[in-house]
C-alpha cells in the first residue's frame, strides 16, 4: 500500500529497524509466561526463524533450480498450439474417472489378475506397508530396489521395511542422495533440488570414503551414482516403482521417467512391485495422449520425458540372473503385484472443495511457478510428504489439517500456478479452503453459503488476529480515512509498530498505508461526468485506490472521459479479495453478494466496469464464480475489464489517440505487471498501449513482487516477501540505472517496489492522464 | 512394420528435423533396405547385442561385425551397443516405441551406452494422438508392453544436465525409406 504525500526516507526499508530485534527467534525470557497475543507473536517468530534458516541454507539452490525448471516449463509449452485445449482434455479425463472410481478399481483388478498378476487396496500407510513387507516374505526377498515414488514417501514404506530388516534401496540418483543424507524430499519431482552439486560432492565423500574426493563436478558424481545404484540394482530381489498412470481395461502402467533406472527396476529383478494412489487410474491407454503430451512439458520444461513406459506386467520380456552371468535369458516367470492405496483418497473424492486435488499428476508446476516456493522450497513450503500449492490439497486429505495448516500460508494466491496447472486444478481456491478450515479450528464449513446465497453472521471466534486484521481491511480503511492524518500519525509512531508487530503481527519494517482523508469516492461524487456520452462505465472505487490512491482513480476518470466515456463511480464496497485472502469465505461471500447487488443494475443499464486494481478484477473475472449463482457471476466476468484493457479496446474501436499525452523525449519504462493480472493475460494491453504512444517498454518476468496484498506486511513472512522481492529488485535495478522510470499496476506491487527503491512508481494509467 | 508401404514423407522429414532441433539423436540415416548393412556397421562400438528385426529382407546376415541375439547378463554389462527395432517413431516428438518382448528388447535397449534403433520409415507418423491410436490398435493385439523413448536417458538430479545414467548416452537412428 503505497503512501501519497510526505514522505520520510528514514522510515523505509532499513534492515535495522529497532523493532526488528524483538523478533529475535532465540525469544524473550517470560514470553511464554504472556498470554494470548504473546503466544501468536512467539509462534510467528518461529515461523519467521525456520524460514529465515531454510532461505539461508537452501535457498540459492532451491531458487536456481526451480527458476531453470520454470523457464524450461514456459519454452515447452510455448513449442504447442494446443496447450489449453490438452489441458481441458485431460481434466475431463480425470473428472469422469475419478467420478468412476470405484468402478475402476473394479476393472483394473479384473484385468491385473487376468495378466497374472495380483492386486491389493490398501486403506492407509500401514496396511499397504505391512502388505508390502508380505510380498517381500512371499518371495523370499531380502533386497528391494525402489525408482521414485512420492506415495511411498506419504507411506513411509522404506521405514517400515527397514525396520523389519529387509533392505531398500532408492535408484532414482535425487531420491538415493536423499536416502543417504536421510533427509525428505523438498520437491514432488526433484526431492534433492536443495542441494548443490558441491554438497553432494560433500555428502558423498564422508559416506563413501573415496580414494579421490568428489569436487561437484555433475558427471563424476553422475557416473558414480549409477554405478554403485546400478550394482543394487542387479543385486535385488523385488523392484518396486510408482505408477504415473494406470489404465484399468488392461491392466497397464504408465511411468514418466529421465534416468532410466525406473526401467531397470521393474525389469531386472524377476518380480515388480508398483505402489501409487488409487486416483492414478483411468480407463484405457487411449485417454493417455494428452497426458504424455503435457506432463514433461509443465513438470521437468521437456517436450517429452525421455521416457514413458507403458507397461503391463508381468510381461514378456526374459527373465535375467545377474549373479549367474552367463545364463541365457530364460522365458516368463515374472511376477506382478500391483499396490493401489486410499489413505485418505476415496474421503477426498466425496469432499467437493478438496477432490480436484485428486486430478493433480503430481508434476511439480505449481511447485516452480511459485514465488514464494523458489525462495524457501519445499522443506519450507510443504507438510510431511507434499510439497508447493497443491501440497495443501494433499496433506490436507492425506495427513490433516494440522499437517496443511503449518505451510498453507505461503500460498498468497497469487495465482501464477494455475496456467501451468496440466489438468486446471484452481490451486489458489483449495488454498483458501483450508486456510478457510483452519480458521474453523478443523470445523468444516458446508460451504452451503456458495450456492444458496446464504451468508453466515461471522466468521469463527477462533481466527487468529492477524487474519482477521486483514480480511477486515475496509472497516480499518474507513476508520483511517475519517481520521486522517491523525492515524497516520499514530500508527506511525514506534510504540504503536512495535504493538502492532507484538499483537497482530504487522511487521514493523513495513511502512503501513497513509489513509486519505478526500477519498476517491468523495472526488468523484461532487463532480459531473461528461454528458451525452455514446458510452457509459462504472469506474469501480477498489479499497487501494478509494482510501490511499485517489490520484490513480482521478487519472483514470480523465482518460476515460478524454476518449469520449462517460463515468460513474459507485457507493460500492470492498470486493471481498481481503477476507478471501484470509480464508474468510463467508465474509468474502458476503462482500461479493453486496457488490454484485450494487453493480448488476448498472451492468444491466449497459455500463461496463472498469477496474484499476488487478487483484479485484481477478476476483470479478474468477474468483466471484465461487461465491455468486453461475449466472450472475458471468454477468458481471463479461462486463468486467481492467483499466488499461478497456482504454485499449477504445482506442482500437476508433478512440482519439491524439487525446493522449505522447511519450517525451524520457519515455523510458520497466514495467512489472500483477501477478492476477498476468494470469488472466491482461499484461500485454498495457505494454501495447504505452508502447503505441512512443514509450519504450520493458517488463519484469518474477512471477511475483512478494508482496502478494497483506502477505509482505506479516510478521512471519517478512523476510520471505522481501527475499522474493530480491528477484525483482535485481532485474530493476538495472533498468533504472538506464534511465528507466518502474511502473506497476498493483497497489502491493507498487508498496513492494517503494519498499525496494524508496520511490512509489505510478499506475499505468496515471502516464496516459492529459491532466 | 505394416504390410503395406506408404511412407508419410512429410512425416519422416519432421521426423529427422525434430531429432535434430531437439538434440535428441547422435546421428540419424536414412538408408534402403539394400544399404542397411553398411549404413548400420558403421554405427556400432563393440561388443554388439541385438534383438532381432522384424522387417521383411533385412538382417545382420551381411554386417561385420559380431552381433550377439539373446544375450546373457554378462553380455548386457559388456556391450557397448545394443541394437533394436521400434514399433513406431513419432515426427513432432522424436520419440520411438520400443517393445517388451521375449527377445529381450527392453535389456538390449536400456543396458548398452549406445542404443542403435531401427524404424521403418511406414511407421513414422506424425503426432502423438496418431501414435495413442496405433498404439491403442497394438494393445488390442496383445503387445501391451512399449516404451515411448526420447533421446538418451538423463538427469539433472547432480546439478547439471548428465546424459548417460541408467539408460543409453547415445542414440542413433536408422530410418528404412523402403520398409
Amino acid at each position: 500500500m503505497a503512501s501519497e504525500g510526505p514522505r520520510d526516507s528514514s522510515k523505509h526499508p532499513n534492515y535495522s529497524n529497532p523493532a526488528v530485534e524483538e523478533t529475535d527467534p532465540e525469544g524473550e525470557p517470560g514470553a511464554a509466561a504472556e498470554a494470548g497475543p504473546a503466544d501468536g507473536a512467539r509462534s510467528r517468530r518461529e515461523k519467521a526463524a525456520a524460514l529465515r534458516h531454510l532461505m539461508a541454507t537452501e535457498g540459492e539452490t532451491v531458487g536456481k533450480n526451480t527458476r531453470g525448471f520454470n523457464e524450461s516449463t514456459e519454452e515447452a509449452i510455448s513449442h504447442i498450439s494446443n496447450y489449453e485445449d490438452l489441458r481441458d482434455r485431460t481434466r475431463a479425463i480425470k473428472k469422469e474417472a475419478i467420478a468412476e472410481l470405484p468402478d475402476l478399481i473394479d476393472r483394473v483388478t479384473e484385468a491385473v489378475e487376468a495378466n497374472g498378476g495380483s492386486v491389493y487396496v490398501a486403506e492407509d500407510a500401514v496396511d499397504a506397508n505391512s502388505h508390502i513387507a508380505s510380498l517381500m516374505n512371499e518371495h523370499s526377498a531380502e533386497k528391494m530396489v525402489k525408482s521414485k515414488s512420492m506415495t511411498t514417501e506419504e507411506l513411509e514404506l522404506n521405514a517400515a521395511l527397514e525396520k523389519e530388516d529387509f533392505d531398500v534401496v532408492e535408484t532414482d540418483l535425487g531420491e538415493w542422495v536423499i536416502q543417504i543424507a536421510e533427509e525428505a524430499p523438498s520437491h514432488l519431482i526433484g526431492p534433492a533440488i536443495h542441494k548443490s552439486p558441491e554438497e553432494i560432492a560433500t555428502l558423498f565423500n564422508e559416506h563413501f570414503e573415496p580414494a579421490e574426493p568428489f569436487t561437484g563436478d555433475p558427471n563424476e558424481l553422475t557416473r558414480f551414482a549409477r554405478d554403485k545404484v546400478g550394482e543394487h540394482i542387479q543385486d535385488a530381489d523385488i523392484g518396486l516403482t510408482g505408477a504415473n498412470f494406470v489404465m484399468a481395461e488392461s491392466g497397464s502402467i504408465a511411468l514418466v521417467t529421465n534416468e532410466g533406472n525406473a526401467r531397470k527396476t521393474a525389469i531386472t529383478p524377476p518380480t515388480h512391485v508398483a505402489v501409487t494412489g488409487v486416483e492414478k487410474l483411468l480407463p484405457s491407454v487411449r485417454e493417455l495422449a494428452p497426458f504424455v503430451e503435457l506432463i514433461g512439458r509443465t513438470g521437468t520444461g521437456q517436450d517429452i520425458t525421455s521416457y514413458v513406459s507403458l507397461l503391463t506386467p508381468p510381461t514378456d520380456s526374459p527373465v535375467l540372473d545377474f549373479e549367474a552371468p552367463d545364463e541365457p535369458m530364460a522365458e516368463g516367470d515374472r511376477d506382478f503385484h500391483l499396490v493401489l492405496v486410499d489413505n485418505g483418497r476415496l474421503a477426498m473424492r466425496e469432499d467437493d472443495q478438496l477432490r480436484e486435488t485428486l486430478y493433480c499428476i503430481r508434476c511439480g508446476a505449481c511447485n516452480n511457478s511459485c514465488a514464494n516456493f523458489q525462495s524457501v522450497g519445499g522443506h519450507g513450503f510443504g507438510g510431511e510428504t507434499y510439497t508447493g500449492g497443491i501440497g495443501t490439497g494433499w496433506e490436507a486429505g492425506i495427513e490433516g489439517l494440522d499437517s496443511a495448516g503449518e505451510f498453507n500460508d505461503l500460498c498468497t494466491g497469487c495465482s501464477r500456478c494455475v496456467n501451468k496447472c496440466p489438468v486446471k486444478i484452481d490451486i489458489p481456491w483449495i488454498n483458501t479452503v483450508v486456510r478457510d478450515r483452519v480458521n474453523r479450528g478443523g470445523e468444516e464449513s458446508d460451504y452451503s453459503f456458495l450456492v444458496e446465497g446464504l451468508t453466515p453472521d461471522s466468521e469463527p471466534r477462533g481466527i487468529d488476529v492477524q487474519k482477521r486484521l486483514f480480511g477486515n481491511i475496509e472497516s480499518l480503511a474507513k476508520l483511517g480515512s475519517v481520521t486522517a492524518p491523525l492515524s497516520n500519525w499514530l500508527t506511525g509512531t514506534r510504540p504503536a509498530r512495535a504493538l502492532l508487530d507484538r499483537a497482530l503481527g504487522v511487521d514493523a519494517r513495513r511502512e503501513l498505508p497513509q489513509w486519505r482523508r478526500e477519498t476517491f469516492r468523495d472526488w468523484a461524487s461532487g463532480r459531473e461526468s461528461i454528458s451525452e456520452a455514446e458510452r457509459e462505465v462504472v469506474l469501480y472505487p477498489d479499497l487501494y485506490t478509494n482510501y490511499v490512491l485517489p490520484e490513480r482513480g482521478k487519472a483514470a476518470v480523465r482518460v476515460l472521459e478524454a476518449l469520449g466515456v462517460g463515468v460513474t463511480v459507485p457507493e460500492v464496497g470492498e470486493s471481498g479479495r481481503a477476507p478471501l485472502s484470509q480464508g474468510m469465505i463467508a465474509t468474502a461471500d458476503r462482500k461479493a453478494s453486496a457488490v454484485y447487488a450494487n453493480l448488476a443494475e448498472h451492468v444491466d443499464a449497459g455500463r461496463d466496469v472498469v477496474v484499476i486494481e488487478p487483484s479485484d478484477l481477478a476476483m470479478f473475472r474468477n474468483d466471484y464464480e465461487k461465491l455468486l449463482p453461475e449466472k450472475s457471476f458471468e454477468r458481471l466476468r463479461d462486463s468486467s475489464y481492467e483499466v488499461m484493457e478497456y482504454v485499449y479496446g477504445l482506442l482500437e474501436n476508433g478512440a482519439d489517440r491524439e487525446a493522449l499525452p505522447k511519450a517525451n523525449g524520457t519515455g523510458k519504462l520497466a514495467y512489472h505487471s500483477h501477478c492476477q493480472q498476468r494470469t488472466l493475460g491482461l499484461e500485454p494491453y498495457t505494454t501495447t498501449i504505452l508502447s503505441d504512444l512512443g514509450y519504450d517498454v520493458t517488463t519484469s518476468d518474477v512471477e511475483c513482487c512478494g508482496m502478494a496484498g497483506s502477505f509482505g506486511y506479516k510478521s512471519e513472512y517478512y523476510e520471505v516477501s522481501m527475499d522474493v522481492g530480491r528477484q525483482l529488485k535485481d532485474q530493476f535495478e538495472a533498468e533504472r540505472a538506464d534511465g528507466r522510470t518502474l511502473v506497476a499496476s498493483g497497489t502491493s506491487c507498487g508498496d513492494q517496489l517503494e519498499a525496494l527503491f524508496g520511490d512509489a512508481p505510478p499506475h499505468p494509467i496515471e502516464l496516459l492522464d492529459p491532466r | 512394420m505394416s504390410l503395406e508401404v506408404s511412407p508419410d514423407t512429410e512425416a519422416i522429414a519432421a521426423f529427422e528435423s525434430t531429432l535434430e532441433k531437439r538434440d535428441l539423436a547422435a546421428s540419424v540415416t536414412i538408408t534402403s533396405a539394400a544399404e542397411f548393412s553398411d549404413a548400420l556397421s558403421d554405427l556400432l562400438d563393440p561388443p554388439v547385442v541385438a534383438a532381432a528385426l522384424p522387417f521383411e529382407g533385412i538382417s545382420y546376415e551381411d554386417v561385420d561385425n559380431e552381433i550377439t541375439l539373446s544375450p546373457d547378463p554378462a553380455d548386457l554389462d559388456a556391450a557397448r551397443t545394443g541394437i533394436t527395432a521400434a514399433g513406431l517413431g513419432v515426427a513432432d516428438y522424436g520419440t520411438v516405441t520400443i517393445r517388451s518382448t521375449p527377445g529381450g528388447e527392453e535389456f538390449v535397449s536400456l543396458y548398452p551406452e549406445r542404443h542403435v534403433v531401427v524404424v521403418a520409415a511406414s511407421d513414422i507418423v506424425p503426432d502423438m494422438p496418431t501414435a495413442f491410436d496405433r498404439l491403442a490398435e497394438e494393445f488390442e493385439a496383445g503387445h501391451t508392453s512399449q516404451i515411448l523413448a526420447t533421446g538418451p536417458s538423463a538427469t539433472g538430479d547432480m546439478g547439471g544436465i548428465v546424459k548417460g545414467v541408467h539408460g543409453p548416452q547415445e542414440v542413433h537412428i536408422i530410418v528404412l525409406e523402403d520398409c
